[in-house]
């Protein structure tokens, strides 16, 4: 009954988008005085409250494990924790899909309840491109993945959840990055609505802007979580694969971080009109392309993909039909749309500029190097493309961009003088020459990370500095973002450089008893005994570690077999100190001589915390700048209807 | 076909279990006594790939067959040979797939003209951009 009443309740939400894109199409070809045009509000709003009505209906079914509905028998199982049970509503493919529409339809729902600061007619366009997107997200759910089919007969009992994403962190992932997603859909209707009316206006940039950065706090944290997730949970250390997945997750991340930063230059300065719209259309195009790859089964392997095209087909239909049509009605319109102000070299849009068309660039590598292995094995050979060619290649364009971003915040817009900062960019040389030198002087570091070294101590510098004179308590909310975030940014790039340049490994067999090193750590294996989960069972190695001859603490690595599905995992043992972390995995027995000794693998990662504390930075800076515009936004909004009243 | 693919499914389970069946192969888990070689071997097999998993490299997978390549990364570093013989005899057993860095060929010229091309098109752009504007 309840599974019913979602498939209901979402047929209803797609046909209130078919009626929403209706009504946007003849406000924009009759003007917004026609009746039709009335509805397309109402439409986004109430098609908001049945989305949310299907996904709450498809969640209680989960958290029931209702084993009647096919998702839930395929995907659950009585015995998982409760948590587990929720998470698993998204865990899966169509559910995934689902939570993509609801996100969407409650951020339509929100701009037709409270935007009015565009003219009305873009804001239907708007409307109207952003039920264009949903009426194909709709079909794909309705006609090739339903999330409330019914399994007859119901089976006993389900087929468990991959033990590997019963995890805290990666249950709350996929909301996170989808909210990143679809918030650059909205940034997209925005582009596509303006494009349509030719409207491109700072109002606009204003407008587009907190979506633009709700999104890209999305996708920061989305990507530093799955990262840190992939760092702890699969037990070997490392924090970056360069896997299609993951790169599927970067690259509209790139997109909205260059689209977030020509947004700006549009609110500010009405200059590089045209350049927002491409970012707008080429930000969603990339999360296109990443639901793509994870979702077509693709990645796997091209012939999987050819083994049940149906759903990759369709989105692939659908990438083309939403890329293509924007791109050509970009092409149709950039020529109409004026150019905007112009600005000197030596200014912030100059150094704004050179922040695009790097991360356009790095986007460009990073694409071409996801999708080249793909098209290979398509035509027959296979390739493989890792960390050897992505970490020089995107070095090329991101350290001139990080050298940039050092001075860039403080110039004036328009026009400026480098001398006029000359100081400050003697501060900022002198941190990257001093660390430089002290990088240099600890030998045998290699070239990348000794450049990543300097330049994240130059951006520390450089980032802080705009803050140099002001009283730190009357400083703008969005100010403080924009340090924070390059704080951020230089914190993160010094830990994959230390990481890189001083991470120590330890593998050993133990017997109980004995001891070893891993850096300035001294390791004794005290014993190592059995244990039971809720769904697994484990071999729980108890291990007495020291620092530089300090107090020993106990830490527990553990080897975990789950039952359903059956699969092992490790759970690492993490111990963390201000300088950085002792990472413990425990495996199986060591083969040999009838003593039971066990191997372990130990690394001591000196500031490796630093990546995500870099990215949480990084995202509370967005924060506080989506928080600064808004309540800015707000006051607006209030001063203007009271300058009315 | 679909008989020869669920054939090779069936088997794959007993394939599976002989390999499981077997203890790692010793230095599979174990480090090489000289700093310096251990380093050179982690190097190399952090730019192989793990055939087995998806994208994962040899140095960051539990998988069995991870661990013989990890055995045979160091036995043939500890035998005398240079990191490049190791990825040139791997490459020659398996294709070009196991290396994670792609070297110009003529299946992979691409992969180096984009970005060359990329970089041109960057300098133009912001040179064109920022060319004496600002009146």
């Amino acid at each position: 009954m309840i599974a019913e009443l979602g498939l209901a309740a979402l047929w209803l939400a797609a046909a209130l988008a078919a009626l929403q894109l209706l009504g946007g199409a003849v406000a924009l070809m009759r003007g917004e005085a026609e009746p039709l045009a009335a509805l397309v509000r109402p439409a986004a709003q109430v098609q908001a409250l049945l989305c949310a009505i299907a996904f709450a209906a498809l969640l209680y079914l989960f958290a029931v494990t209702d084993l009647s509905v096919a998702l839930v028998a395929d995907n659950s199982h009585s015995a998982k924790p409760a948590i587990f049970k929720l998470a698993g509503t998204w865990g899966n493919h169509e559910g995934s899909m689902l939570l993509w529409i609801t996100v969407m339809a409650l951020a339509g729902g929100l701009i037709a309840w409270v935007e009015h600061r565009l003219p009305e007619r873009t804001l239907l366009a708007t409307l109207a491109a952003q039920a264009f997107v949903g009426l194909g997200f709709y079909a794909f759910l309705l006609v090739s993945s339903n999330p409330f089919a019914r399994a007859v007969p119901a089976p006993p009992e389900g087929a468990g959840l991959n033990p590997l994403l019963q995890d805290i962190g990666l249950a709350l992932h996929p909301p996170v990055l989808y909210c990143g997603y679809v918030g650059l859909s909205v940034a997209f209707s925005f582009a596509v609505g303006a494009l349509l009316t030719r409207e491109v206006t700072p109002a606009f940039a204003r407008v587009m802007r907190p979506w633009v950065l709700g999104a890209w706090v999305a996708l920061t944290l989305g990507i530093t979580a799955g990262s840190y997730w992939a760092y702890y949970e699969l037990g070997w250390g490392g924090w970056w694969f360069w896997d299609p997945v993951e790169n599927a997750s970067l690259m509209p991340w790139l997109a909205a971080t260059a689209l977030l930063h020509s947004a700006g230059v549009l609110a500010a300065r009405d200059a590089l009109r045209t350049w927002t719209l491409m970012l707008g259309v080429v930000a969603f195009s990339m999360s296109m392309i990443g639901t793509f790859l994870v979702r077509s089964g693709i990645l796997t392997s091209v012939h999987a993909f050819a083994v049940d095209p149906e759903r990759g087909t369709f989105i692939l239909a659908l990438l083309t039909l939403y890329i293509g049509g924007a791109l050509a009605l970009f092409a149709l319109r950039a020529g109409t749309v004026a150019e905007g102000e112009r600005f000197a070299a030596v200014s912030r849009e100059g150094g704004l500029v050179i922040n695009n068309v790097a991360l356009s660039a790095i986007l460009g590598i990073v694409l071409l190097g996801t999708l080249y292995p793909l098209l290979t094995e398509a035509l027959g050979f296979r390739v493989s493309v890792g960390p050897p060619y992505f970490n020089p290649m995107g070095a090329i364009f991101f350290l001139p961009m990080m050298a940039v971003l050092a001075i860039g915040p403080l110039l004036r817009w328009r026009q400026d003088r480098l001398a006029r900062v000359r100081w400050q960019m003697v501060a900022v040389a002198a941190a990257f020459a001093a660390a430089l030198l002290a990088a240099w002087l600890l030998a045998g570091i290699a070239l990348l990370p000794l450049l990543g070294m300097a330049l994240a101590a130059a951006v520390a510098v450089g980032s802080v500095l705009p803050l140099a004179r002001r009283r730190l308590t009357r400083a703008p909310l969005t100010l403080w973002g924009m340090v924070l975030a390059h704080l951020g940014v230089a914190v993160a790039v010094f830990g994959m450089a230390a990481d890189s340049a001083f991470t120590t490994e330890r593998l050993v067999a133990l017997r109980t008893g004995e001891q070893t090193s891993v850096g300035p750590w001294q390791v004794t294996l005290a014993g190592v005994e059995p244990v039971a989960g809720p769904n697994w069972t484990a071999l729980s190695a108890t291990l007495q570690v020291a620092y530089a001859g300090g107090a020993s603490v106990p830490i527990e690595p553990q080897a975990r077999s789950f039952w359903a599905p059956a699969q092992q995992t490790s759970e690492s043992a993490l111990l963390t100190r201000w300088n950085g972390q002792l990472y413990a995995v425990v495996g199986g027995q060591a083969p040999g001589d009838g003593a039971e000794r066990w191997q372990l693998r130990l690394w001591w990662k000196p500031f490796v915390t630093c990546i995500w504390y870099g990215g949480g930075l990084i995202a509370l800076g967005g924060l506080l700048a989506l928080i600064g515009h808004v309540v800015g936004d707000l006051r607006r909004r209030r001063r203007w209807r009271e300058a009315r009243a | 076909m679909r008989l020869l693919l669920a054939l090779l499914l069936a088997l794959l389970p007993v394939a599976a279990q002989a390999q499981d069946g077997l203890p790692p192969a010793p230095y599979a888990y174990r480090q090489l006594d000289d700093p310096g070689l251990e380093q050179q071997a982690r190097d190399l097999m952090d730019t192989l790939r793990c055939l087995t998993c998806q994208s994962q490299s040899i140095a960051d997978s539990d998988a069995p067959m991870a661990g013989d390549m990890r055995h045979q990364v160091r036995t043939r570093l500890a035998a005398g040979e240079t990191p490049e013989e190791v990825r040139g005899w791997l490459i020659a057993r398996y294709g070009d797939y196991i290396s994670y860095r792609p070297a110009p060929g003529a299946t992979t010229w691409p992969l180096f003209a984009i970005p060359v091309l990329l970089l041109v098109v960057a300098v133009l752009v912001i040179a064109r951009r920022l060319r004496g504007r600002g009146r």
